[in-house]
């Protein structure tokens, strides 16, 4: 589908969820700029000020100004969650056009595997992930590429299969064309719908899964400012200091809530239903 | 039908098989060995072979493997590392039951909100009541469990005070004495169940609306609300099996983060604590059960779903 196309038919919903994206984006790009203080500096004797011209999003107990670490968070929750989704769609992509394409003994090897793997739900399996292998951003990316890769492939691969027995592929099996180049550019151009939507759908999973392991405290390590270990950190002064555990409650919410948007933009877009998923 | 029954319980077992393997490989891919990564700094030469001893460490992969999933399946779990002499069975049978008390809870309440509500989003397709419960599905699932959990801790538990906003009661307390505590949880989990059921009972309630047969008994001369709950609900809720199944899986993942969050005593909270203490047995047997949990509701899903439709009940009897 052409850009300008789409572009076209957005609905005022969809352009809501561009724009909160592109904020986000533009924050965490622009963070060191924007932020007025640095995330991490502490200052004692600023400790749990509430929000006031100095300091936008207030102070925690240490005197770290909320604002400026919300900013920063988004660095985290940005680069790690879209890296993830990227690596688990692209992967989880080629796998299943892959297993689609030659079928038989190894399709069914892999399948199996990948409905063992489906079947662990994924919180599940990244605290198996995170106790073995500890926690930091490489486990977390890891973690997150190996939770969420099983569902593409699942999804890419019953959608290749509808191609597999068109003429077009049968030709250049016929011409006797390699199994890569096949994959790579008869089968892959097909399905790149569905790619973009996965994408989109699983980015906005992992950005929940990467808050939610930093809150349960498994994700990135402190001093780190990650929106979901502001909460954990900040949640003792509930009562005190509401301003700590509501801005980056906002930031997750809203980054979601776009993503979400943007993914059903170009699902209903590109003709194709995306309220069956569920990030289990 | 009976044959497709078992069929599928076989492959079942046969999946659980291939998930314990890949739970049991994640501590053979370890750098080192687990009693060095358990251990940490504390590894001294002799609490390290003592480890090894305790995890049969000495043994080769297959042998663990078989004797570990062998034990499993016949009752014997082991034993926890981070609680010294604490066999794994009846620690996590007991947080099981107040998990599955409180999924009971969420579901049982959340699946009918989720259906109606999925319904007349579906029936005004576009208009304002779809609107309405179209914003609310997309805020409830873009929120994480732990801030939708926060807040309503936040309002009712703290600012009007009406409800417990953590558990104080034990894990072995009676259900009566867990009630309380378990309404705010139970909330948290079903915000985000209604929110991805809802959305898929809409669409297939709008495939269905939009059928020939549905048309069909229109120009028949049927009145709305007999083509509406004679035709339309009944087929637009079977594709909707699966995914309510899909969603009852969830929570068994769900309820770690919303268990953390009240302080709920289940196997979520159960988890957390075994990750912080790297207490590894524990943490591949939750992680055992809660892929058990969810290949059990899918299997369900699967044949109540087969029963439901008459075209594959005959083709399979």
């Amino acid at each position: 589908m052409k850009i300008r196309a789409f572009v076209k038919q957005l609905s005022f919903v969809s352009w809501v969820g561009i724009g909160f994206l592109v904020v986000h984006v533009v924050m965490a790009l622009a963070a060191p700029w924007i932020a007025p203080y640095s995330p991490t500096a502490i200052d004692a004797t600023q400790a749990m000020h509430p929000p006031s011209l100095l300091h936008w999003g207030g102070t925690d107990r240490y005197g770290r100004d909320i604002f400026s670490r919300v900013i920063y968070g988004g660095q985290i929750a940005l680069v790690i969650s879209l890296t993830s989704a990227a690596l688990a769609v692209v992967g989880g992509g080629l796998i299943g056009v892959y297993v689609a394409y030659i079928g038989g003994f190894i399709d069914d090897v892999i399948m199996r595997l990948i409905d063992a793997l489906i079947s662990i739900p994924s919180v599940l399996l990244l605290l198996v992930i995170v106790t073995a292998f500890g926690s930091g951003n490489g486990v977390i990316i890891a973690a997150m590429v190996v939770s969420y890769l099983p569902g593409v492939v699942r999804v890419v691969r019953a959608t290749a299969l509808e191609y597999v027995p068109r003429d077009f592929i049968q030709a250049a099996r016929i011409r006797g064309e390699k199994t890569i180049h096949i994959v790579r550019d008869e089968l892959w151009p097909n399905i790149l719908d569905v790619v973009f939507v996965q994408f989109a759908m699983n980015a906005s999973w992992i950005v929940l899964a990467v808050s939610g392991l930093s809150f349960l405290g498994f994700g990135v390590n402190p001093p780190t400012p990650d929106w979901g270990l502001m909460v954990n950190e900040n949640r003792a002064m509930l009562l005190l200091a509401p301003w700590g555990i509501l801005y980056p409650m906002g930031a997750v919410a809203t980054l979601v809530i776009a993503l979400n948007l943007v993914s059903d933009a170009i699902a209903k877009a590109l003709g194709l239903d995306r309220s069956r998923g569920v990030p289990v | 039908m009976v044959w497709y029954v078992v069929q599928r319980c076989i492959g079942a077992l046969m999946t659980l098989f291939i998930v314990a393997a890949v739970i049991f490989a994640a501590t053979e891919l370890l750098p080192g060995d687990v009693a060095t990564a358990l251990l940490g700094r504390d590894a001294t030469p002799k609490r390290l072979a003592q480890v090894r001893a305790q995890l049969r460490l000495d043994r080769p992969v297959s042998e663990r493997y078989w004797a570990w999933f062998g034990g499993f399946v016949q009752g014997d779990w082991g034993y926890s590392l981070a609680r010294p002499n604490q066999a794994i069975i009846p620690l996590v049978g007991e947080r099981l039951l107040n998990t599955m008390w409180l999924a009971f809870i969420a579901a049982s309440v959340g699946i009918p909100i989720a259906i109606m509500l999925g319904v007349i989003a579906g029936l005004y397709r576009d208009h304002v009541p779809d609107v309405v419960i179209s914003v609310i599905a997309l805020v409830g699932m873009s929120l994480p469990e732990f801030v939708i959990g926060s807040l309503l801790m936040l309002v009712f538990g703290v600012m009007w005070a009406i409800l417990p906003a953590i558990t104080i009661v034990p894990p072995n307390a009676s259900f009566g004495q867990l009630l309380p505590s378990m309404i705010l949880p139970a909330w948290t989990l079903m915000i985000v169940m209604v929110a991805y059921i809802l959305r898929m009972v809409r669409s297939s309630m709008i495939d269905v609306l939009q059928s020939e047969y549905v048309q069909m008994a229109y120009l028949k001369g049927m009145s709305r609300q007999m083509v509406i709950w004679r035709y339309a609900i009944p087929t637009a809720l079977l594709p909707s099996i699966n995914a309510i199944a899909l969603t009852v899986a969830w929570l068994i993942g769900g309820v770690v983060v919303v268990e953390t969050v009240f302080n709920f005593p289940g196997i979520g909270r159960l988890m957390t604590a075994a990750v912080g203490d790297r207490d590894l047995p524990l943490v591949q047997a939750l992680g055992l059960v809660g892929a058990a949990f969810y290949i059990g509701v899918n299997l369900v899903a699967d044949i109540a779903t087969l029963w439901l439709t008459p075209r594959l009940r005959t083709q399979y009897w």
